[in-house]
């Protein structure tokens, strides 16, 4: 079984994927039609991504009365950070420190 | 996420390696919350009817201001939300937080806060958004680890 990363990882890796990220980071809680409206491409193939974000996670579904809204839900992108990003970027910044105190000490 | 536009309904899910009891302390007991719900103590009896008040941790100063509307443990708790923090919200009306808390297989619970009614709460909906995240991410790593996350606890 994939763990959550890497569905996550494998969700992000796809242009049109991230591209229905974007439209839901600009208004969220659409419906099928309104996002399929935008892009180049059947029903069936939107619906397609659309899963695969929902199972990453990414997208959240609500029932409104008949219709069904998507809902960008940002936290595994935040959980992706912590783990991924926040970490390296901590060593690149004690890196950058280390070799100002160098050039300092040897000024 | 300031670019975003405000969200009148915004709707947050993770997933957690716990059980949903143990979720339900992690959203109800101040010992929890206050670290990784930007140190803030919850006070409630968590009985429909009772305030649901946010606390900050060093003092008595009163951060959100809330009634409990219903409370199912361990599976779902709703309860208005007033942010007293800034002048700005705590003009705004009353919106609404719901906590579902539904457990999936393999010991994972998945926990899906929605934040809605906030028509009448613009600033209130940019200040919530990009906060929700970091608290449930929060939460997931101290219910899973037992420890708050490093830059949390401010």
């Amino acid at each position: 079984m994939p763990s959550d990363d890497d569905l996550v990882f494998r969700a992000l890796a796809d242009p049109t994927r991230r591209h229905l990220l974007d439209r839901l980071y600009e208004r969220d809680g659409r419906t099928l039609t309104e996002l399929e409206s935008e892009l180049e491409m059947s029903r069936f193939g939107v619906m397609k991504h659309l899963r695969l974000l929902e199972e990453a996670g990414l997208v959240v579904t609500r029932r409104e009365g008949r219709q069904k809204l998507h809902y960008l839900n940002p936290v595994p992108i935040r959980l992706i950070h912590d783990r991924w990003i926040d970490k390296y970027r901590e060593r690149q910044v004690s890196t950058l420190a280390d070799f100002k105190s160098e050039l300092e000490d040897t000024a | 996420m300031t670019t975003m536009t405000e969200q009148a309904t915004q709707v947050y899910a993770v997933f957690i390696r716990a059980t949903p009891e143990q979720v339900w302390d992690g959203i109800t007991k101040p010992e929890f919350t206050m670290k990784y719900f930007h140190g803030t103590r919850i006070e409630s009896t968590f009985e429909p009817g009772t305030p649901y008040l946010s606390l900050a941790a060093d003092g008595d100063q009163q951060l959100v201001d809330g009634e409990v509307l219903e409370s199912d443990p361990p599976r779902t708790l709703k309860h208005t939300w007033r942010a007293l923090y800034d002048p700005e919200t705590a003009a705004e009306p009353f919106s609404q937080v719901t906590w579902e808390i539904e457990p999936q297989e393999g010991g994972v619970t998945k926990l899906t806060v929605t934040h809605d009614r906030l028509e009448a709460a613009p600033k209130t909906a940019e200040s919530v958004a990009g906060g929700w995240e970091y608290v449930l991410s929060g939460l997931k790593t101290l219910l899973e680890t037992g420890k708050p996350l490093s830059n949390q606890g401010m």
